[in-house]
């Protein structure tokens, strides 16, 4: 009884701990973008605004009205749902395959796929420069969405293939012999019961393009494809030495948002157990 | 409703070692026909199944349906319906929607498919579970989802996949009666695997014995259990099974461990001089003499055994009696065991008593023994030397 209270309470205790520790620096730069740029500059801000200190939504304005910012919340956008897309759509056919066909040198290629996403992204950048100015993808959408799904890839297609592998074969073929094509029988049987690992794999590979600053930095150059997390370091305002935190804060902000809203919208599509009642319980 | 034939003509499948996993089978399914596969695990009856509906390669002989030959036809143009061992429900798509799948696969109206579907819903009970999914029925109701899955279509033929061995005993039997209705009122051609073998003495008007990849026998439940080709159909067919006996023949008598009895002329004459022969007998074909009219017997044909154990069921008993055979006959009791999926401890003959037998456990009785009903056996052949006789 008295063990069972306790180690309810500890469970609450260790869960406010994480979550206190995860998302003060969320709160700290929630705070900060409804501050005052002189309230920053002051020294010694509390984490509520002063009197006089609070800016209200004043730094979102102004983030939301910089046209260089906007351009880049439109490359970010077009840029991650691209790679996303495209990343999602190879991993699911490839993953398909080596669920389901014995072929020469599957292991080989599941292998090699893992190699390449334990490729340090740093040291991919330089060559990458060099070719993409050469063959002209620099500072264009295609030029960041094609490292980024390659760098994604080999997860989503070791993801997808554990979960095409859990999937019966019994299913597709029950489909077949109902006058199904192989087609018909992936697209209406496979593919929504691979849904739960579809969208895993879709919030991995927008979360990594989302959230890349290398790439993002070093094949750019000016808001033709420049993403958020490289556009906020441009922003320096009037004085260099002075950085503009609050501005800078407000604009994390706004980045943040879409990736906590696709969380939230994808979460309740990743149900675990679709496939229960397939097969004998 | 257009139903149709199904011809297996020197059907062999292999796999890439070599080996034969149905050898030269050749069976006819008439129209309208409900034909049993049946055998041990591994014997090909699956394998088979999944030619018939072209999940599976023949490797050579030809497969005509329907008086068309469609070994090289994908599954989806042979027009048959099919009911896996696993249901195999599409777990994303409501009751509704799982039987209407193959309707909306061939495009049919919406009209169609509604009436379709309620038709085949209604037929097995579904109506309250339409919107239901897979996962939230039990698993007489996803048998049941699976078999509208195949009904709702019209196609030329049903196979079945062992769809009752996941169920708990109880529903098995009362599926196996609903499958034997919805056989009888569709009348379509149906083959059908199991191994179990009440299933196929019950549901099939034939049934073939496949033993390795070979067919053994072809026959009517009846003619199976009366008249077993050879060891194997003789040990497999019946619950309990057939008891195997050591056996000589000379001058009309057989010799078993318990005594020497007097044999119908036709079958002494068959199996006279072949040396030593396995003796199959049912176990109804022992009775407690003492429960039988004295006069009506033959003495010569009764003997004095002590009796292990008993089973009473109220309606019959069972009753075990251990006895010695030599190594030799032992081994081969086992090697017959082992090839029909169960095992034998000792060696022992299981007699099935009139419910009013009575004595103790370990007591000595007189029993009959019926020889008329006697099959005799060339232990290396396996063959059935009194067949029909």
């Amino acid at each position: 009884m008295t063990q069972s209270v306790w180690s309810k309470i500890g469970t609450v205790v260790g869960a406010a701990l994480i979550l206190i520790w995860c998302l003060l620096p969320v709160a700290w730069i929630i705070s900060l973008s409804f501050k005052s740029q002189e309230a920053v500059i002051n020294g010694s801000p509390g984490f509520l605004p002063k009197s006089g200190g609070g800016a209200g939504f004043s730094n979102y304005k102004d983030v939301l009205t910089d046209g260089d910012f906007l351009l880049a919340i439109r490359n970010s956008i077009v840029v991650s749902l691209g790679a996303t897309l495209l990343s999602v759509v190879i991993a699911t056919l490839a993953a398909y395959a080596i669920a389901r066909l014995e072929f020469r040198g599957k292991r080989f290629v599941l292998t090699t796929a893992l190699v390449i996403a334990m490729f340090p992204v740093v040291s991919l950048v330089g060559p990458l420069f060099d070719m993409w100015r050469t063959v002209g993808l620099y500072d264009t959408w295609w030029g960041l969405m094609i490292p980024y799904i390659s760098f994604t890839l080999p997860l989503a297609i070791w993801t997808l293939s554990a979960f095409f592998r859990e999937i019966p074969w019994e299913m597709e073929q029950a489909a077949q012999v109902d006058g199904a094509t192989s087609w018909q029988a992936f697209r209406k049987v496979i593919v929504p019961l691979a849904a739960p690992g579809v969208f895993t794999a879709a919030i991995l590979t927008f979360f990594f393009a989302w959230n890349d600053f290398v790439f993002g930095i070093s094949l750019t150059s000016t808001e033709n494809a420049r993403p958020i997390p490289a556009a906020l370091s441009f922003f320096v305002g009037q004085d260099p030495f002075n950085r503009p935190a609050s501005l800078l804060s407000a604009a994390a902000v706004v980045a943040t948002v879409p990736v906590v809203v696709l969380v939230l919208f994808f979460q309740r599509k990743i149900v675990a157990g679709l496939t229960a009642g397939a097969v004998k319980g | 409703m257009h139903m149709a034939s199904i011809e297996m003509k020197n059907i062999v499948k292999k796999y890439g070692d070599g080996f034969p996993a149905v050898n030269d089978v050749s069976i006819d399914v008439a129209d309208g026909e409900f034909m049993i596969l049946v055998g041990p695990s591994g014997c090909g009856k699956s394998t088979l199944l999944r030619m018939i509906v072209g999940l599976e390669d023949i490797t050579s002989g030809d497969l005509v349906i329907g008086g068309k030959r469609v070994n090289d036809l994908a599954p989806r143009d042979r027009n048959l319906s099919m009911v896996f061992q696993n249901y195999a429900l599409y777990p994303h798509l409501t009751v509704y929607e799982n039987i209407a799948f193959p309707l909306r696969l061939a495009k049919r109206p919406e009209k169609e498919v509604d009436e379709k579907v309620r038709e085949a819903s209604k037929t097995l009970d579904l109506d309250e579970h339409l919107q239901r999914k897979p996962a939230n029925l039990s698993g007489g109701q996803r048998q049941r989802v699976a078999m509208g899955r195949a009904i709702v279509r019209d196609a030329q033929a049903f196979l079945f996949d062992e769809p009752l061995s996941n169920l708990d005993a109880k529903l098995r039997g009362q599926m196996r009666t609903e499958i034997a209705r919805l056989q009888k009122k569709l009348g379509i051609t149906t083959v059908y695997v199991t191994h179990d073998q009440t299933e196929a003495m019950t549901l099939g008007d034939r049934v073939a014995v496949m033993k390795r990849g070979v067919l053994q026998q072809l026959a009517s439940p009846r003619e199976l259990y009366e008249q077993p080709v050879n060891l194997f159909v003789a040990g497999f067919i019946g619950s309990p099974p057939m008891n195997f006996l050591p056996a000589t023949v000379e001058g009309g008598q057989v010799t078993l461990p318990f005594g020497t009895f007097p044999l119908p002329a036709a079958k002494a004459e068959k199996a006279a001089g072949k040396g030593l022969l396995m003796a199959g007998i049912r176990p109804e074909h022992f009775e407690d003499a003492t429960v039988l009219d004295s006069a009506a017997i033959d003495q010569a044909r009764t003997f004095t055994a002590r009796i292990d154990v008993r089973e009473w069921l109220g309606d019959q008993q069972y009753a075990y009696i251990p006895y010695d055979a030599e190594a030799q006959v032992q081994d081969q009791l086992k090697e017959l065991a082992r090839e029909a999926d169960s095992d034998s401890l000792r060696t022992q003959l299981v007699v099935s008593l009139d419910a009013q037998s009575k004595g103790q456990e370990g007591d000595e009785a007189t029993l009959f023994i019926d020889t008329d009903k006697m099959h005799l056996f060339d232990p290396s052949t396996g063959e059935n030397l009194t067949l029909n006789a």
